[in-house]
């Protein structure tokens, strides 16, 4: 006789397959169709249009200066990331808790008002910026600017990354370091930067990924000066204004590009950081 | 090499962790320091080390103030609580860590911090161990690889910050076993902290029993146990029986319940403490004790029988211990319910407010009775 199966709740089969039908119907509709879309319409007039349009001396510019920000948002958040996790997890101090809900602002805050905000401060007639200029240093409407905005609006991805993980290592390893006489480089190199490595790449990532794709904030203080400031995504926006829709969608499929590139990245990443879990957690099962 | 910890004063805060404290900690000797959770045991090692830094007061090593030297100039062994290894690296990597920061003028070759590893694991007798990785091993040898490594740069001073606190029973005792051993054979200092009365007893030299951020005793486990010199300390150092009352002349009464004391002291409101094996059990009562007791449970396991009784015809906060042989448990054969009576060979004697005991005997003469004995 067959025994009857214990039912879990949701465990109904007529439930449980509308539910996943519900999901794989959202996630083309919403995800892989525009993916797909983006591709079909970049390639729409033939391979050979498609790197004519990459190839425009605007769309190249616009590439270079797309990387330049990156390259340097990337490391000034990954030193200001570790340095911040490293003071809020490391030490007490009065004001440590405003400091880790502060780190949240760029995300609470729409990029388009961060735009704003630094416009206001930075601009030539800001309160900093007026003095700027008398001095001839123009920070708005040029790339140092848009590298600002980006800094600004990415800056919380590798310390978010980093603080509940440093939290929960704590900090014995560190002092077993220093009393076998580690100086701060040895100990951050050998002990805190192999423990923290992949919750770092993995804040890397999603900074990298965020500061090439910013649109907003970057939009206010670019001025959208065609070969000088324009960004990649502010040059689809152009490029689409101008009914050169191919010719968007060329651009934006480079976009599209290292978004994939990315989740490639990432899952790597969190696979790497589940098996160097892996271990630990069976550790914890009494033995 | 000596340590004097001299007036060490430490605030977290508003909260005084370390109050004047003061004790001198003779070369190679294996110091305990007992004491409950937050009574700045702790704190204390981690200011001998150098990993907190006191608020007043002095350290010195071998009678040279360290007090303003870094952690990593003072050159000590330190075994974590939770063994604080590298995780990511092996057991082997772990143990040359000391030597591998070294500064490469005073770095030995590669062959020869190779080899001192080997030495070292073979002495925690985990030499088939060198490849794994912390995760991959028990307590009980991450603890020997933890002690390995703080022993690497061959250390005169090894803290140890409750050593054995994590780990199963049987793997304590063996560890402790090792450790006294270890001990003799290397002859450093070391200073332990537990909260573990028997391990402190059992593995100390000395024992300094703290409570609330001062040191109430320092004594060798022996005379700490026999001749506890406060309240706190007596309470702390295991099962303790107490009997409240009110002296008039020489006889301290409380209900149904008196003792006769061997000399009259002066306040009338007393306590008189006694230890498990301090009491006698009699099925009458003795001349110069009446204590009746009903016995609640009976305990066999282990090297003696230990009955708790409580008080018939008077009160007590907690119910009584006392332990017999096994050999009397067998001719008395006691039964839960059954009544006795207690019969102290050494007390102590508390005032209510006071905090110093005094110690009282009586004598064999006075007390036998061979008919009521058991």
């Amino acid at each position: 006789m067959q025994q009857r199966r214990t039912m879990r709740a949701g465990d109904q089969p007529l439930v449980k397959w509308t539910l996943i039908g519900l999901a794989i119907i959202t996630t083309l509709l919403m995800l892989v169709i525009p993916l797909v879309l983006i591709f079909d319409m970049a390639f729409s007039a033939g391979v050979g249009n498609y790197w004519d349009n990459l190839s425009n001396q605007y769309t190249r510019h616009a590439i270079g200066l797309t990387l330049l920000v990156a390259a340097l948002t990337v490391p000034i958040n990954l030193v200001f990331g570790v340095f911040l996790a490293w003071l809020v997890t490391r030490f007490e101090f009065p004001g440590r808790k405003v400091l880790i809900t502060l780190i949240d602002i760029p995300f609470a805050v729409s990029p388009v008002v961060a735009g704003l905000l630094y416009l206001l401060l930075y601009g030539s007639n800001g309160w900093i910026g007026s003095w700027l200029t008398e001095n001839d240093v123009q920070l708005m409407f040029s790339w140092p600017g848009i590298v600002m905005v980006t800094v600004f609006v990415t800056c919380p991805f590798v310390a978010r990354e980093l603080i509940p993980l440093m939290q929960q290592q704590g900090g014995e390893e560190e002092e077993a370091g220093v009393v076998l006489g580690a100086n701060g480089w040895q100990l951050f190199r050998r002990i805190t930067l192999p423990n923290i490595q992949w919750a770092l790449l993995y804040g890397v990532v999603l900074t990298n990924a965020r500061a090439v794709g910013e649109f907003g904030a970057v939009s206010v203080v670019s001025g959208n000066i065609r070969g000088e400031t324009n960004t990649l995504s502010l040059h689809v926006e152009l490029l689409y204004q101008d009914y050169n829709v191919v010719g968007a969608f060329a651009a934006a499929s480079l976009l599209a590009g290292i978004a994939l590139i990315t989740i490639v990245v990432k899952s790597f990443v969190e696979w790497r950081q589940a098996r160097q879990r892996a271990p630990l957690d069976e550790l914890s099962d009494g033995r | 090499m000596s340590i004097s910890i001299e007036g060490i004063t430490k605030n977290f805060g508003s909260f005084q962790a370390l109050k004047n404290i003061s004790l001198e900690i003779p070369d190679g000797q294996l110091v305990g320091l007992l004491g409950p959770s937050g009574s700045g045991k702790t704190t204390l090692l981690r200011i001998i080390a150098g990993l907190e830094s006191a608020d007043e007061g002095r350290i010195l090593f071998h009678g040279e103030d360290v007090t303003r030297l870094h952690v990593r100039e003072r050159r000590v062994g330190f075994v974590f609580q939770h063994y604080a290894l590298f995780r990511h690296m092996t057991v082997a990597q772990n143990v040359a860590f000391g030597l591998d920061v070294l500064p490469s003028r005073e770095r030995p070759p590669a062959a020869e911090i190779h080899k001192r590893v080997q030495m070292l694991l073979e002495m925690v007798q985990l030499g088939h161990l060198a490849d794994r990785y912390p995760a991959q091993l028990s307590g009980g040898q991450k603890q020997r690889i933890a002690l390995a490594r703080a022993l690497s740069m061959k250390p005169q001073i090894l803290l140890l910050d409750e050593p054995f606190g994590a780990l199963d029973a049987k793997v304590r005792k063996d560890l402790r076993r090792w450790l006294r051993t270890l001990h003799e054979e290397f002859h450093f200092t070391s200073v332990f902290v537990t909260h573990d009365q028997e391990e402190a007893l059992e593995l100390s030299d000395q024992v300094a029993v703290m409570s609330a951020g001062k040191i109430e005793q320092v004594d060798t486990p022996q005379k700490l146990y026999a001749q506890p010199s406060s309240r706190f300390v007596f309470d702390f150092l295991g099962q303790v029986n107490v009997f409240r009352g009110e002296r008039s002349d020489s006889t301290l009464r409380q209900g149904d319940a008196w003792v006769r004391l061997p000399d009259a002291a002066g306040a009338t409101s007393l306590q008189l403490y006694m230890r498990s094996h301090e009491v006698r059990l009699q099925t009458t009562p003795a001349a110069h004790a009446h204590l009746p007791l009903r016995i609640e449970s009976v305990s066999l396991v282990g090297a003696e029988v230990r009955l708790e009784l409580s008080p018939v015809g008077w009160a007590s906060d907690e119910p009584w211990e006392v332990g017999i042989t096994h050999a009397q448990f067998n001719t008395w054969q006691p039964q839960r319910g059954d009544q006795c009576f207690a019969v102290p060979q050494v007390a102590h004697l508390i005032e209510v407010d006071a905090h110093t005991p005094h110690t009282l005997r009586w004598e064999a003469g006075e007390m036998d009775d061979p008919a009521a004995m058991i």
